[in-house]
């Protein structure tokens, strides 16, 4: 055994290396076959890049304001896409608010992958008890629709980027963990996992190998898509005051501040609201057209 | 299928018990004392003692939860620690109130996304599959207090049609079908059935085209019978799925109006969950988000048991 092992990994690796290359070449060609995706993907990269060089791109200063020119109409002389309601650039604050906003929506996906990923992965590969333990537990946050649950601990632990990323991550465990068990249950009773697992392959390779190269595309398109979600229930918490708080600029708190606006300058108090929407639909897309090149089933 | 109903019967209790923990954790979950709001900072220390005793705060935490459901159970929630008034009578005003939102905007979103949907999945490829595919997928994307937004300035301030906020005369005690009340209804009603409409398109759209890929129905086809028959058998597959979408968003809604209620101050669970954080009115956020919990979990109860009265191949162990 000890002698066949290292054998055995070196066939396997450039196996699955080789398979691997082939696999990401059709999704690729598939993918630039896509013309929506494609220019979705190109504006989500946009509002990504031009957030994260935000102070090198923006004409004004984003909590500078003047109030003499207090919402001003979209076109304004210096100010292309008008001011806010204390005269500051509305366009140097969009560009800004993505990077909160975009932070704050990413952020607990992330975090609930790598929770409800491995807890989906355990108990769907241990299966037993620890499995109905784990999942059981799931079913409890499923008791709660995902805005209330949200909004529910928030509230209780109060205003904050932090509170506001730490309740929204709990929101995304329960369906992440219930897609990763599916599917690792699924992989585990397939044949050449069990003949893995007859010839002696230990579990923490058999989950390294076999289960994560199956897990993880189908986990990691179904969290792109919720990420959309995600930007949407973070700009709604900061909408509700219990996410960022002013002056700090992010979409939803900007379209809450300038909601009293709408009937004197209503065109600029609805622009933070089309960045919500551009960039959670830029998500949704992504998450369908890489669904459909991967040929992936949720 | 009594067998069936019994066991998810069952089920109901451990996962009620799991929400009222949950809920009630909520207590502690809060920085600081849960009676910070009502109580002065420079408040004597006898003050303080008496009010947590009359809260109950002062007993061992899982004592404080057995009294707590205890008293939930029977119906008593509580009291607001802002105003003292039951919370309990702040809810049988407002609940109706979102019911109605919720209801109304389930009804528009499952209509509009059943039919968008199955032309959607009929006519694959079409413009009209276009049209739903694009339209489903912007729905499900949209942040819909934005969506409240836009339609208050377009019909609201620009065209002015429709009244912006509020529920009418009489405010939210005094709801009557007529017209004066029901304009207040059209501008949130829409707007919360944004998402519904999106997610029902996308499912229909899904399920009619791979029912319409299987053998049965070309066989039914080649048989010849009419397109119409054919739709009848599609109808009765696509049914149970639908069902089941549209009872979860109806409890998504319950829940998740909040935002919509802030938009256009209609006076729902919603605006007192609302107005609970900001003054950190802790038993009034309990008792609302129980009970809308209570009704999601009602909800998922009834939908799965109706599910497989009409599709027994759903009966799951």
């Amino acid at each position: 055994m000890n002698l066949n092992t290292p054998a055995a990994a070196t066939i396997d690796v450039a196996q699955v290396v080789l398979q691997s290359r082939g696999y990401w070449t059709t999704v690729w060609q598939r993918l630039s076959r896509d013309k929506v995706t494609v220019a979705f993907a190109v504006l989500l990269a946009l509002i990504v890049l031009s957030a994260i060089f935000a102070p090198w791109i923006t004409p004004h200063d984003p909590y500078k304001g003047n109030i003499l020119r207090r919402l001003k109409e979209i076109g304004y002389p210096g100010h292309l896409l008008g001011t806010d309601e204390t005269g500051r650039d509305m366009l140097t604050r969009l560009i800004y608010g993505g990077r909160l906003s975009l932070f704050m929506g990413v952020m607990p996906v992330v975090n609930a992958l790598a929770i409800g990923g491995l807890l989906g992965i355990i108990a769907g590969f241990v299966g037993g008890r620890i499995n109905m333990l784990i999942m059981r537990t799931m079913d409890i946050f499923y008791a709660f629709p995902s805005v209330l649950l949200a909004i529910a601990i928030s509230g209780a632990l109060g205003a904050g980027i932090g509170n506001a990323i730490l309740s929204l991550t709990i929101v995304f465990i329960p369906p992440i963990a219930r897609v990763a068990e599916s599917v690792t249950t699924q992989v585990r009773s397939l044949d050449y996992v069990e003949a893995a697992r007859a010839s002696g392959v230990s579990s923490a390779r058999i989950i390294r190998v076999h289960v994560l190269s199956n897990v993880l595309g189908t986990v990691f398109i179904y969290a792109t898509g919720l990420v959309s979600v995600s930007i949407i229930l973070a700009s709604g918490l900061s909408f509700l005051g219990l996410g960022t708080r002013p002056p700090e600029a992010e979409w939803g708190l900007m379209l809450n501040t300038l909601r009293q606006a709408i009937y004197v300058n209503p065109y600029v108090a609805a622009l933070p609201g089309v960045m919500i929407f551009m960039t959670s639909l830029s998500f949704n897309l992504l998450s369908d057209g890489l669904r459909s090149a991967m040929d992936v089933r949720l | 299928m009594l067998g069936y109903a019994l066991r998810r019967l069952l089920y109901v209790i451990p996962i009620s018990l799991g929400v009222t923990i949950l809920v009630f954790a909520l207590v502690h979950l809060a920085p600081g004392d849960p009676l910070n709001a009502v109580v002065a900072p420079d408040a004597p220390a006898s003050v303080v003692a008496k009010l947590k005793a009359d809260y109950g705060f002062d007993k061992p935490l899982p004592l404080q939860y057995a009294q707590w459901l205890g008293r939930a159970v029977r119906g008593d929630l509580g009291l607001s620690v802002v105003n003292s008034r039951p919370v309990l009578d702040q809810l049988i005003i407002a609940v109706p109130n979102t019911l109605m939102l919720a209801v109304v905007a389930t009804l528009i979103g499952f209509t509009l996304g059943a039919i968008l949907g199955g032309l959607a999945g009929y006519f694959q490829g079409t413009w009209i599959d276009k049209f739903a595919t694009g339209f489903g997928v912007a729905g499900v994307s949209v942040p819909h207090y934005w969506l409240g937004m836009v339609l208050v300035i377009i019909f609201g301030v620009e065209l002015n049609w429709l009244p912006a906020t509020g529920m009418g005369p009489g405010g939210s005690g005094s709801w009557e079908w007529n017209w004066v009340h029901i304009r207040h209804l059209i501008l949130p009603a829409v707007t919360l059935s944004v998402i519904p409409c999106g997610i029902i398109t996308r499912t229909v759209r899904a399920i009619v085209a791979e029912i319409l890929s299987q053998e049965f129905v070309q066989a039914l086809r080649a048989k010849g019978l009419l397109n119409g028959r054919t739709m009848l058998h599609v109808i009765k597959n696509v049914a149970p799925t639908v069902l089941a979408v549209m009872g979860l968003q109806l409890g998504y809604l319950l829940g998740g109006s909040i935002l919509v209620e802030t938009v256009f101050n209609w006076p729902g669970t919603g605006f007192l969950l609302n107005d609970a954080i900001f003054r950190r009115d802790i038993p009034m956020l309990q008792g609302t988000i129980l009970v809308l919990a209570m009704f999601f979990v009602a909800l998922n109860l009834i939908v799965d048991i109706l599910q497989t009265l009409i599709d027994p191949r759903m009966r799951r162990t």
